[in-house]
């Protein structure tokens, strides 16, 4: 048996915008690309999303957001992955995020930031060469 | 990929473990699922904090609403006072390998951390692999003391049957309407299930489907053994005088819930005063360790396989044309037990 | 037509096809094999009298004004009034949206359109922990009807219309709006405007549901049955299938469920015991424009069409004005390009174009910027000067249905109806609307759709300029901050709010319209009452949870 192995990410959706188009389409893209994606669903507050980061131990955490609260919520959610010790986890986030919002949320821990227009192929090959562990 | 985790960092997490570290389970968890190496590493240093948890198996075809379900299970065991450790197993695609785990969407979000720990799991449909892989998820929340532990499942396959073998007591949930469905559960986890379950009891046809439920449930029940089966005649001990109850409830207003739940403890009370869990251990120990044998024999011989130059030429006699397959596996087991022997002297 | 004529046609067609065709095609073959519109539809090359052989004019079209109204719900379409031009705006503070609806009537606007803010949506304070990073960001904040008062400070609610982008909480919205109504001095009998309260496409795409489908048609219905009576003017719902097409959907799937949302509210009514003609007329629709243009006109004639037959024949209805099926439209808003973005002022022109030559009502143009923000007050006024243009300028109004007896218009319109029947078969099968949600039914379809577009646009079997053709680097406009500062003074606000109200009477209020809600009675009069004691959303939404629960959804990809 070899030491092959999955790579686990979670797709959620922070905060109380309900447009999950985009992340639906993401999480399905993963799976046909051989990932195990964990949709976590609507609504997620940052401690939400945290506590399944905890448990699950992916690889990846994908956040989508079109409300214009990441700024708030995204580095909400890797200042407590930080509390929490956790480092061996790529945060990557999509939306609709203003380009004069990306070097603020790359300085606080989201390793980068797909917009709208992305190919779930692009997301997938930058996973697959940014992992942490 | 390859990960590697030194005997060190195992002995940590195990510590962390102990002390409630949620991150630590969830990394032992990641080891267990990778391969049986690293598996039997992790179980080898908890298992002597194992065996004091209560399994629950929970399967159903998709949309029935098991993870409704499990979410009002776990919202009473909560409430009881119980930390509840949940295992979600959703099915791989045969033709991506990939999977979408959408169980924590049914989960309530007044769960609190440290009170229940939900896990989701592909099935990755790995010959065997899945029943190995869920057996150590379990055994590793139970030594992170979560007394309730449900395990959920597509039940479509062996893997599952062999899941449902490691829970105290199983609970097969269907819904009315589907048609088929009651004859479409496999064979095999018909027999060993405990609770049955008709959700959605607000749509039309449950009666119906309590009827269907019944009739081949007296069928299946009429045809298990009239003396009991001991653990050593068989892989799995049916257990007789039991009749399964079937409950109607709608697992999302959480109607009859109680009532389900209740026929959950009467069957955890049945196991105990008929001395039937002890039984039931030993049995599903029994298939555990065929289980892990059939893995650990099947990689050594994979291995010696892979090694052996002069295996190889063998194998590439049939090329040739003048050997079967049936006699090159012959002469290969052969060679193998004999090598074995002598390295193991 | 007679057979003969027929015939010749048909003849003359395949000879065509052999002849002048073949000797083209032989030396130039076409581009690409399909010529598929957005719903998977493959257009022919070529539309004649026979593709519309079935069509009776007076039957399948008739007049405009007249059954099955195909052809427009006005007898004199615009030439006797334009749709009504308005643009969905807010943001911040009441005080800050006020001043940009003051804006956009100085520019011409002829009815207001309220967006709020994501708490006020789904029923939470500004300071709920639920509300942190949204407040104010995608509308404006309202927690009580002070805010509300804000909002409208300085606008007589006697004179515009206004319509309110609020579903699950639709209800408290709308008695805030007749509340500030009677502090103005203008009875409810003279307000004008729309609630969307569509809840069940809220399931389906939009994902802006609190409660369980049951309570939630519950509390529609007793919306259409107040204001029946007490707000007679009041389009009491925007059946919507905007979000249906947002979410992703085809444009075939957005005409079939909204309208079958549509007749699950008919049917909620009647049962309720309503008389049909009584709450029908007050009913309106709102639809997506998105990019193919020939069959967005062909979605809104099929709608008007479906709709007035059903409503005749299965519902019953007498009264011609519930035949009728008046629409609002918005343009795709998924179809704007963060890629760029001033292409997406022609994309708007084109999709408002669509919607005009269909016969809408009243129109939303999207702000070019807004795949990329809120829009700007630049943006916001070329999208308002788009619609002028087309009104006065581009001669699109002269003559009313101008593509009515298009083979191919006409054909289409066919097409989309039979297909939509097809999705209201289906959907009776799974036993109605409601328990179609409950078996992801809606969902599933669209995910797959949405799912499948993706696919199709990677693999640029579908172009969007300037993303997957034409690509280049473009400059980032300009972008619209809302502070942070406005959720702190939002909340402090509220806090004043509570402090200076009588609590006891607010307490009492909601007490009692818990109680209510256990019964059958009408809720709207208690709402009122909350509303009037200065009861927050979040403290209304809430008692109202406590009785029915919330709702949760299943993951379906």
């Amino acid at each position: 048996m070899s030491n092959e192995r999955k790579i686990r990410v979670i797709v959620a959706k922070p905060g109380l915008d309900g447009h999950d188009r985009g992340a639906k389409v993401v999480a399905h893209g993963l799976k046909d690309a051989g990932f195990e994606v964990i949709y976590t669903g609507l609504h997620q507050t940052p401690e939400d999303i945290v506590q399944s980061v905890i448990q699950e131990d992916p690889d990846a955490l994908l956040l989508s957001l079109l409300s214009g609260a990441h700024n708030k919520l995204f580095t909400a959610i890797t200042k407590q992955l930080e509390e929490q010790g956790i480092d061996d986890v790529l945060v990557i986030g999509g939306g609709i995020i203003p380009d004069q919002d990306i070097p603020h949320l790359k300085k606080h821990g989201v390793e980068e930031i797909f917009g709208p227009g992305t190919e779930i192929d692009e997301i997938v090959e930058y996973v697959k060469t940014h992992l942490k562990r | 990929m390859q990960i590697n985790v030194t005997d060190s960092e195992i002995d940590e997490q195990v510590h962390k473990l102990r002390a409630g570290d949620q991150r630590a389970i969830a990394k032992l968890m990641t080891y267990a699922e990778m391969n049986l190496f690293l598996a039997s590493q992790v179980i080898k240093k908890l298992y002597k904090y194992t065996g004091n948890a209560y399994i629950i198996g929970i399967t159903g075809a998709p949309g029935v609403g098991k993870s409704s379900l499990v979410n009002q299970m776990a919202a009473f065991y909560i409430s009881e006072g119980h930390r509840v450790g949940i295992i979600a197993v959703d099915p791989t695609s045969p033709f991506s390998g990939g999977a979408i785990l959408g169980d924590r969407i049914r989960m309530k979000k007044s769960f609190s951390l440290k009170d229940v720990f939900i896990r989701s799991m592909a099935n990755r449909g790995q010959m065997g692999g899945l029943a190995r892989a869920t057996r150590d998820m379990i055994k590793i929340l139970d030594a992170a003391g979560y007394e309730i532990i449900l395990v959920e499942t597509v039940g479509v396959g062996q893997d599952e049957i062999d899941i449902f073998k490691a829970a105290h007591t199983c609970v097969v949930i269907v819904v009315p309407g589907m048609g088929d469905e009651i004859q479409a559960i496999k064979a095999g986890i018909m027999e060993i299930t405990d609770v049955f379950v008709v959700n959605k009891m607000d749509l039309s046809g449950v009666d119906r489907t309590i009827m269907d439920l019944e009739t081949t449930l007296q069928l299946t029940h009429n045809s298990k053994p009239k003396k009991p089966i001991t653990p050593a005649q068989g892989l799995f001990v049916k257990v007789n005088n039991w009749k399964p109850p079937i409950i109607k409830t709608n697992a999302i207003t959480g109607e009859n819930i109680p009532k389900f739940i209740q026929n959950i403890q009467t069957h955890q009370d049945f196991l105990k005063k008929n001395d039937l869990l002890p039984i039931k251990k030993l049995a599903a120990c029994k298939n555990e360790i065929m289980d892990i044998m059939k893995f650990q024999l099947y990689k050594k011989v994979e291995d010696y396989v892979f090694k052996n130059t002069d295996v190889n030429d063998l194998i590439e006699g049939i090329i040739e044309g003048d050997i079967d397959p049936y006699s090159i596996s012959e002469d290969i087991l052969a060679k193998f037990v004999k090598e074995a022997r002598i390295l193991d002297k | 037509m007679d057979e003969n004529k027929e015939k010749n046609i048909q003849k003359e067609l395949e000879r065509w096809e052999n002849t002048t065709v073949k000797k083209v095609i032989d030396k130039y073959p076409l581009f690409k094999k399909y010529f598929r519109n957005l719903s998977d539809y493959d257009s022919k090359a070529l539309y004649t009298p026979l593709d519309i052989m079935d069509l009776n004019y007076l039957k399948d079209l008739g007049f405009p004004g007249e059954y099955p109204f195909t052809r427009h719900v006005q007898p004199t379409a615009y030439r006797g009034k334009l749709w009504t031009m308005r643009q969905f705006a807010g943001m911040a503070s009441a005080d800050e949206t006020n001043r940009r609806f003051k804006y956009l009537i100085e520019n011409g606007l002829t009815g207001l359109s309220v967006a709020f803010h994501l708490p006020t949506i789904y029923g939470y304070e500004s300071c709920d922990s639920m509300s942190t990073g949204e407040v104010g960001k995608i509308g404006v904040a309202i927690d009580t009807v002070e805010d509300m008062e804000k909002l409208f400070a300085g606008i007589d609610l006697s004179k515009i219309s206004t319509s309110m982008t609020i579903n699950a909480p639709a209800s408290i919205l709308l008695s805030m709006y007749l509340v500030v109504g009677e502090k103005q001095g203008v009875p409810s009998e003279k307000l004008t405007g729309t609630v969307q309260n569509d809840i069940l496409k809220e399931y389906i795409a939009q994902k802006s549901y609190i409660f369980p489908p049951e309570p939630s048609m519950r509390l529609i219905i007793d919306t259409i049955e107040y204001c029946t009576k007490h707000v007679p003017k009041w389009n009491t719902i925007s059946i919507s299938g905007y979000h249906i097409r947002e979410a992703g959907s085809t444009a075939v799937q957005e005409l079939a469920f909204t309208l079958a949302d549509g007749f699950a509210y008919v049917e909620a009514g009647i049962e309720r015991g309503l008389d049909v003609d009584a709450f029908a007329p007050r009913l309106s629709f709102f639809f997506n424009a998105h990019n193919d243009f020939f069959e967005e006109i062909a979605k809104y004639r099929a709608a008007r069409r479906i709709w007035a037959k059903r409503m005749k024949n299965k519902y019953g209805a007498k009264n011609p004005d519930s035949w009728k099926l008046r629409f609002h439209t918005q343009t795709a808003g998924v179809s704007l390009t963060a890629q760029e973005p001033e292409n997406n002022i022609v994309r708007v022109t084109l999709q408002a174009l669509a919607a005009v030559l269909g016969g809408t009502q009243s129109l939303h143009t999207n702000s070019f910027d807004e795949a990329l923000c809120l829009p700007t007050e630049k943006a916001v006024r070329i999208a308002l000067r788009t619609q002028q243009i087309i009104a006065h300028e581009s001669g699109a109004t002269n003559t009313i249905d101008p593509l009515a007896g298009s083979y191919y218009v006409e054909a289409l319109t066919d097409e989309m109806e039979r297909q939509a029947e097809e999705y209201f078969k289906k959907i009776e099968e799974l036993g109605g609307v409601i328990p179609a949600i409950r078996q992801n039914f809606f969902q599933r379809e669209i995910a797959r759709a949405a799912y499948r577009y993706q696919k199709e646009v990677e693999a640029k079997e579908r172009i969007i300029v300037g993303v997957n053709k034409y690509v280049t680097e473009s400059e980032r406009p300009e972008i619209l901050y809302i502070d942070e500062k406005v959720e702190e003074e939002q909340c402090e606000r509220l806090e004043n709010t509570k402090k200076n109200r009588d609590s006891e009477k607010t307490t009492k209020a909601l007490s009692i319209l818990k109680q209510k809600a256990r019964t059958e009675e009408n809720l709207i009069p208690f709402i009122l009452d909350c509303v009037r004691a200065y009861a927050s959303i979040g403290e209304i939404i809430g008692a109202l949870k406590e009785v029915w629960g919330t709702y949760r959804e299943d993951a379906i990809f």
